[in-house]
């Protein structure tokens, strides 16, 4: 009874032409079939969308919907997208609204606050986030401390938006994750999707929204297919910012990610099935705010978590998520201490194994799952 | 110097306080009034090399001049006497150039400067007493003293910027928008002489070029960059030139007809669709850099007593208006204690107002609650400190 997943891949250039380990759902899916469970199987699929037509798609409806609303951006016109996100956008909206900006980060979003304090709405594109650091005073200091700054004067609806986070082989001074740099300051929104679903709802949610909004996207997930609901596809569909969803629920134990990471903990779920655990995969969505509600609750459910992301271990998003455990009544549910998984504590290293080395793996989240739950390795 | 008279034509003068004299004078109801030298960059021709001036413009340029230093001295009393904290940069002896760009611009032509901004801030349409109230961080204070010194805003002003450079590209940004909407109006973006060596200016500079953007980029350049002179921190202090392809204008902004008739000039250019130009407003400040500095560490005090002397903005225009007998010498007095009264009642204000209701601490983080969190609440100090919902 389970719709089979396609996966299309977007003709992309060679160097963005890895199929990562996820066609999670298409695992998790089958796993589930075979053994019962009817979490999926309830929902009616309409049709199939990787992460990237999910994000044109959303870019494109708001743009037609909203007169003030434009994408600009380091090759977003012409080229269509250094990752083709934008593909056909400007064909079909023309200069005015999809604009290709010289290679000037710090002068590029400061145009674009600029632009959206004087009541526009920027789609402001980083090529990746890592370009993002030189233009950093615009999103904070420009963007998201303005309305503060002015007593509630001066709105700025600007989405910051682009991959975040490690590609494939692209070494230290492209691999960077900025969740927790951004979810740190007040002012900002920060949401960051894992499929297409998440992609559509939390892009079009940030575009709408009126304060400064991050979407932290992956690379490595624009190309993944997934299945979409009949809502999903509405040109009004929109996913609150600051709630998390629960993938998979589960009752032994609490994976809590966000972004690409999400897809390895519903694979590791799937594996630890196997052998009778049952993971809960919440997958923030959000950054900030965090939904503290649902990780309070996920944790009194299982009493164990692990945190999975890509930031690196000091005053990552595992170290918030565990200050906020403990601030809670979660604190006393808990069997054990959180553990949280990262980027190891080291500039990402470009060979190949070094780099896998570097990031959590399936395998690493299925061994963190038994060492806390006090199981035998494997 | 004004040259010569138009027609005179009687006028009643009527003295304020209302004791009922009537004292009429042969006073002049405008007058030709010359402006200063230009000089060109990438310009066929510049602005006029003189222009009329109405009795009433003469009397509202004084005034506005003589409201903004008044306040800014106020301002630096308080500053001494611990009423202001943090930073404090005064505006004084650039007078000229924001009241004689404002003769020209309107209320729909936004602008955005740096954080020496308190004058702007007044011709912007922020009286005095929300200005000291802002600084002394009363309630009261145009940003309900949340802002402070460098972060005062109004309809159309987009402040008070405290990163260096950084309002160049949001100017920028704001003319984009403007061009955008199709709206026939020019983005003053206003820099100093030390934010002129920031490379975000240039970027600002490219794309505003590259687009059209209906921008005037300003450089203040009063001489010294905190306490490094020009010739110390710029390869190029011909600020004027340094926009490459955008035109510029070298401006004498010690004298507020000649700042007006280049900023008409500008404006003009920019919204007959020949995209971006540069003004390069040389003027001079007497304070410091801010409060903390006291600006004789690196000029000498005869430079600064020499400018005050030969070349101050308002001590000048008076001059002028008198020679040109545009305005009688009462007037200007009476214009001065009415701003002097103003400026007081604003310090008072500013010293006994209630200070910001402790609740403002969470307000005005986001302009609306996230989608998802309908009652989200802002976290204090530690976890047991909320903000109430």
């Amino acid at each position: 009874y389970l719709i089979p997943l396609s996966s299309s891949h977007y003709p992309v250039n060679q160097t963005t032409m890895h199929r990562p380990s996820l066609s999670a759902c298409q695992l998790i899916l089958r796993s589930f079939g075979r053994s019962g469970g009817n979490i999926v199987a309830s929902r009616r699929f309409a049709s199939s969308m990787n992460v990237r037509d999910a994000l044109n798609s959303a870019m494109r409806e708001e743009i037609e919907r909203d007169p003030n609303v434009f994408l600009m951006g380091e090759e977003v016109a012409q080229y269509e997208g250094a990752y083709k996100v934008s593909k056909g956008l400007w064909k079909l909206m023309g200069d005015k609204r999809v604009i290709d900006t010289p290679i000037t980060e710090m002068g590029f979003a400061g145009l674009a606050v600029g632009a959206a304090m004087a009541g526009l709405r920027p789609i402001c594109e980083f090529m990746t986030f890592n370009f993002s650091m030189q233009a950093i005073d615009h999103v904070i200091n420009s963007a998201a401390k303005t309305y503060y700054m002015s007593a509630g004067d001066v709105k700025v609806p600007i989405v910051f938006r682009g991959p975040n986070g490690a590609a494939a082989g692209v070494a230290a001074q492209h691999s960077q994750d900025f969740a927790s740099w951004y979810s740190h300051c007040p002012g900002l929104k920060v949401v960051s999707p894992w499929n297409s679903e998440d992609a559509r709802g939390l892009l079009k949610a940030a575009i709408r929204d009126n304060d400064p909004v991050v979407c932290l996207e992956n690379e490595m997930m624009y190309g993944v297919s997934f299945e979409v609901s009949p809502e999903c596809e509405s040109k009004d569909f929109l996913i609150p910012i600051g709630k998390a969803k629960i993938e998979i629920p589960g009752n032994h134990i609490s994976l809590i990610s966000y972004g690409k990471f999400v897809g390895l903990c519903v694979e590791a779920a799937a594996e630890l099935a196997k052998e009778g655990i049952q993971c809960e995969v919440l997958n923030l969505r959000t950054l900030r705010p965090l939904d503290e509600e649902a990780i309070v609750k996920s944790v009194m459910k299982t009493h164990h978590v692990v945190t999975v992301e890509s930031c690196w271990p000091q005053c990552g998003m595992g170290a918030e998520i565990a200050a906020r455990i403990m601030e809670s009544q979660a604190f006393d549910y808990l069997d054990a201490p959180l553990t949280r998984m990262t980027g190891a504590d080291v500039p990402m290293p470009y060979a190949q194994a070094l780099e896998a080395a570097a990031l959590p793996q399936v395998a690493d989240i299925v061994r963190v799952v038994r060492r806390t739950l006090n199981r035998a390795a494997k | 110097m004004p040259l010569s008279s138009s027609a005179i034509r009687a006028n009643l003068l009527l003295l304020r306080g209302g004791c009922g004299l009537f004292v009429s004078s042969r006073l002049a109801s405008s007058a030709m009034l010359s402006t200063r030298p230009y000089k060109l960059h990438k310009l066929e021709s510049g602005p006029a090399s003189e222009a009329q001036v109405t009795s009433d413009e003469a009397r509202k340029y004084y005034r506005d001049m003589a409201t903004v230093r008044r306040m800014e001295t106020a301002a630096g009393n308080l500053y001494k006497e611990k009423a202001i904290r943090g930073f404090c940069h005064l505006y004084s002896g650039q007078e000229a150039c924001c009241v004689g760009m404002e003769a020209v611009l309107d209320r729909n032509d936004p602008v955005i400067t740096a954080y020496r901004a308190h004058g702007w801030t007044y011709t912007r349409g922020v009286p005095v007493k929300a200005v000291l109230s802002e600084l002394t961080g009363r309630a009261s204070g145009c940003a309900k003293g949340k802002g402070g010194s460098m972060h005062m805003y109004n309809h159309n002003f987009y402040g008070g910027n405290g990163i260096v450079g950084a309002q160049v590209p949001l100017g920028a940004g704001i003319a984009f928008a403007q061009k955008y909407r199709e709206d026939k109006r020019v983005c003053v973006t206003l820099y100093g002489d030390g934010a002129a060596n920031q490379g975000q200016v240039f970027e600002a500079f490219n794309m505003a070029k590259l687009w059209d953007l209906p921008c005037i980029f300003v450089c203040e350049n009063n001489k010294y960059g905190m306490g490094t002179a020009v010739e110390r921190a710029a390869a190029s202090t011909a600020y004027y030139t340094r926009g490459d392809y955008i035109p510029g204008l070298w401006v004498d902004a010690m004298d507020v007809i000649t700042v007006r008739e280049a900023t008409r000039f500008a404006k003009d250019w920019c919204l007959s669709g020949k995209g971006p130009i540069l003004l390069e407003m040389e003027t001079y400040r007497y304070h410091g850099h801010s409060m903390s500095d006291p600006g004789t560490s690196y000029r000498t005090r005869e430079e600064v007593q020499s400018m005050r002397q030969m070349r101050d903005p308002i001590a000048s225009f008076r001059q002028t208006l008198l020679t040109a007998e545009l305005v009688a010498e009462e007037e200007l007095k009476e214009i001065d204690q009415s701003v002097r009264k103003e400026v007081d009642e604003a310090v008072q204000a500013a010293k006994t107002n209630a200070v910001p209701d402790p609740k403002e601490l969470y307000t005005n983080v986001y302009s609306q609650p996230p989608s998802g969190q309908p009652n989200y609440r802002i976290r204090g100090i530690d976890q047991f400190t909320w903000s109430a919902n």
